[in-house]
């Protein structure tokens, strides 16, 4: 049996009077594909940022790999393996493909690595990083230089750079042709099976439903329903939440 | 005794925070609502004061309605200013470091343009009311820190009414919150930002003249005032023009105890150092949106 | 070039431009100025590891500035050691002060710590006002030593002096630039939040820079009162610190080392010649104006204007 991985409990979060998350209960295993919906603003960017520590959760807890994140920083849940990518990419401008992706293995994979990386070792994971997500020719451009399907790729990569053993991925493909769409979604497929745990969070629902082992449904700041992609898309608060009454 | 020093000391220091709140309620706007970091506001709250005196040197005119008589330039002032601030930064998404710079930049252009006019000498203003005082019981007030204090709560409280009540001053109120459902709802925020930055210089116009009136003035004054208005504005909560108030008078109490008891070259330590707490400790202000 | 070669190079060319400069140089007065240009090189370049390197703007380099001058008044009375330990003092106070209003207030938004760094100046100005064993607002007199602990007079020990403290901000930007550390100071500035999730220490690279930052503009503070000789806190603390400080990487560029320099040299020189021959507060001008403009049409510096297709900071 896998270990679980993400521990949630009872997790909530406000904005002033604005309940965003609302006793949030979920566990996550070992090398599970987990898609997460829900229509807009029901809270999944929300627990998002609240797991990867983007923002502070107002109650409850998350456990991931044995170590409780309640408090700890963004960056040290990064280095302990939860890596997450972000739905408008958030490049750094001023440096080159390569070197964007240079950040996080300076940073977090010598962490988790524990030896020292040597140049050649960074340089090579670089190589693999790029072909992984086909931007090999692309290394030192920079970010302003790429399409949207190349920014969105290198912002996967950039997860991916962390070494994480858990990978959130928001929203990577929206506003993606079908083609690039099936590209992503290959992508992730692949690191799935290198042993990466992925969360995908998704409104393109045909790549949700062939991705995800399990469907979790956030409605406004609640979970309303956890189980297979058949289970949940037949669920009844689900239906009434995308399609009304 | 010492009750007589300190019902006066905390008497003034009302009356110096109701001036405070002038000088401050233009940075609650460009500040506190439309988020531009107007490092050079006092800056013109001086230059408001030296137009002033020169119209009461020259022609006589008395402080207040020079005051009144220089807002439309400054106005006008304001929205070229904003002009050239949207153009070069905001469009750009650049506000952040570079914005700030330009207005320190101006900040210093208006000082010493300023130093090179009229020299490094207090200029004061004449007017019927300065030299008096009020006495009630053993309070001793005198009527040009009273006036000033008066005529800021007159302008505060017809800038609340604008705010509140007029279209205009409702859009102001909403672009600082959320600028996109403004544009949903087509109105440009950029015009809306214009005029309510055009307002906040307007506001250091009369700003000045009080100032003039309250004391003697010279152009390096501005500096001491910074410290002032961003504690005010940052302790206030940022836009909210009631906990602006209460924080002016805050400060101004605290200064005023200050110089009373300590001496007032200590005064300046106490906004900014009001101001480095509040930051470290409560950044969201005494009654400020979380 | 290696960041070691670097500095081996930078050493080579400070004893190189002093022996020059004792040699052919005969007029004092080169010497004089030229301490002035060498301090804003210091400065410029300390305000650019925090501004341009981690992009958090500091307002208040007056304030580190004066607490290493100010060090050194106290230090001279109490027992006057000689110039360096004064510098390593300075930059220590002025690194720790740096580091506390850091953890104060870079949790904020930049804007917040912006201000913050005013305050910080006029608090520290304040307290020195109100000493009376630094002179209080009335000032304090410093004699020169009557020899120099090197070679010729005092003066050109105080230059000397400059010329190494100028020589080492630089190496120290160089090798920031280049190392693990610059990379992480690029993205806090590039992008916060996402340098974050990729496992950049955000806050602890940012009291880096500050602390790195600050001490140096202490480090540069401290040999000012033999300098100058009579120091009180209105000159100390001159708003004209704060402006060139920000000018001057702006104007030259702020994404390396050589942005600073050459923003330093080439306003430093411009007020020299201007504080002699128009006024010196015209010149106070030239240099507000000139910051405003290059904020707003060149925001990239004169390196930006000269190369504008190659923005490359680091060497992969």
């Amino acid at each position: 049996m896998s270990e679980t991985l993400l521990q949630v409990r009872g997790l909530s979060k406000h904005f002033g009077g604005f309940i965003a998350l609302d006793d949030i209960s979920l566990d996550i295993k070992e090398g599970e594909r987990i898609g997460l919906i829900g229509p807009n603003g029901s809270g999944k960017s929300t627990l998002v940022n609240c797991l990867s520590g983007a923002l502070k959760h107002d109650s409850g807890s998350v456990r991931f790999d044995g170590n409780a994140l309640d408090g700890m920083p963004a960056y040290q849940r990064t280095r302990l393996g939860l890596a997450r990518s972000f739905q408008l990419p958030k490049p750094f401008r001023s440096l080159t493909v390569v070197q964007n992706l240079h950040v996080p293995l300076l940073f977090t994979a010598k962490h988790r690595a524990g030896a020292h990386l040597s140049t050649a070792q960074i340089d090579a994971r670089c190589e693999e990083l790029l072909h992984m997500v086909a931007l090999d020719g692309k290394a030192r451009v920079r970010p302003r230089d790429l399409t949207q399907i190349e920014m969105r790729k290198l912002e996967l990569a950039r997860a991916m750079a962390a070494a994480p053993k858990l990978l959130i991925a928001d929203e990577a493909m929206a506003g993606l042709s079908h083609s690039e769409v099936d590209d992503i979604l290959a992508l992730l497929v692949k690191l799935n099976q290198s042993g990466v745990t992925v969360i995908l969070i998704e409104h393109i629902m045909r790549a949700v439903m062939s991705f995800s082992d399990r469907l979790v449904c956030l409605v406004a700041g609640r979970k309303v329903a956890d189980g297979t992609p058949r289970e949940v898309v037949h669920n009844p608060d689900v239906e009434r939440a995308y399609l009304g009454e | 005794m010492f009750a007589d020093l300190l019902v006066n000391a905390i008497a003034s220091g009302i009356v110096l925070g109701g001036f405070y709140a002038a000088v401050s309620v233009g940075l609650a706007i460009s500040f506190g609502m439309l988020d531009i970091g107007n490092l050079a506001h006092p800056a013109f709250v001086i230059l408001g004061s030296f137009c002033v005196y020169v119209l009461n040197q020259r022609w006589g005119i008395d402080p207040l309605i020079g005051g009144i008589v220089i807002t439309p330039f400054f106005f006008a002032l304001g929205a070229g200013l904003y002009g050239i601030y949207h153009y070069s930064f905001e469009r750009r998404g650049e506000e952040g470091l570079r914005g700030l710079a330009f207005f320190f930049g101006i900040l210093f252009i208006t000082e010493v343009a300023l130093i090179l006019s009229f020299g490094v000498d207090y200029r004061f203003v004449q007017a019927f009311y300065i030299d008096d005082t009020l006495h009630i019981g053993f309070v001793d007030l005198a009527w040009r820190t009273l006036v000033p204090c008066l005529a800021a709560f007159v302008m505060i409280g017809a800038l609340q009414l604008f705010m509140s009540r007029t279209y205009i001053g409702r859009a102001i109120l909403a672009v600082s919150q959320d600028s996109l459902a403004l544009r949903l709802m087509s109105i440009n925020p950029n015009r809306v930002k214009l005029i309510a930055f055009s307002l906040s210089l307007a506001t250091a116009a009369i700003a000045g003249a009080l100032l003039i009136i309250i004391q003697p003035v010279e152009p390096s004054i501005g500096r001491d005032y910074i410290g002032r208005v961003f504690a005010i504005v940052v302790l206030g909560g940022m836009g909210s023009f009631p906990g602006m108030l209460c924080a002016a008078i805050l400060l101004g109490v605290a200064e005023s105890l200050t110089a009373t008891f300590y001496g007032p070259s200590w005064a300046p330590a106490v906004s900014f150092g009001i101001l480095l707490l509040t930051l470290a400790f409560r950044p969201a202000g005494i009654l400020g949106r979380a | 070039m290696k960041n070691s070669t670097f500095c081996l190079l930078t050493a080579a060319v400070v004893i190189v431009v002093f022996a020059l400069a004792m040699v052919a140089v005969t007029n004092d007065y080169f010497f004089f100025a030229g301490y002035v240009v060498l301090q804003y090189i210091v400065l410029a370049t300390a305000w650019n590891i925090l501004g341009g390197y981690t992009g958090y703007i500091n307002f208040g380099t007056a304030g580190f500035f004066a607490i290493g001058a100010y060090a050194s008044v106290v230090l001279h009375k109490l027992w006057g050691p000689p110039i360096p330990v004064l510098i390593l003092v300075g930059g220590v106070l002025a690194g720790l002060v740096g580091l506390g209003m850091g953890v104060l207030t870079l949790r904020l938004r930049g804007v917040f710590f912006a201000i913050g760094t005013l305050a910080l100046a006029i608090v520290v100005q304040t307290f020195v006002t109100n000493w009376d064993y630094v002179g209080g607002s009335r000032g304090v007199y410093i004699i020169r030593p009557a020899t120099a602990p090197l070679l010729g007079t005092y003066i050109h020990y105080l230059f000397l002096v400059m010329l190494a403290l100028a020589g080492f901000s630089i190496a120290l930007a160089r090798c920031i630039e280049r190392s693990t550390l610059g990379f992480g100071l690029a993205a806090v500035r590039d992008d916060e939040q996402a340098a974050e999730a990729a496992g950049v220490p955000t806050l602890k690279l940012k009291l880096i820079s500050t602390a790195l930052s600050g001490a140096l503009m202490g480090m540069a503070g401290a040999p000012l009162p033999y300098y100058v000789t009579y120091l009180d806190p209105t000159s100390g603390f001159n708003l004209a610190y704060a402006v060139n400080s920000i000018a001057m990487p702006l104007i030259g560029g702020m994404t390396s080392w050589v942005g600073p320099l050459l923003g330093a040299i080439f306003l430093g020189t411009i007020q020299q010649a201007a504080t002699v021959t128009i006024s010196s507060s015209l010149n106070l001008l030239l240099v507000g104006v000139l910051l405003v403009l290059f904020v707003v049409v060149a925001p990239h510096g004169l390196i930006g204007l000269w190369q504008p297709r190659r923005r490359s900071r680091v060497s992969s």
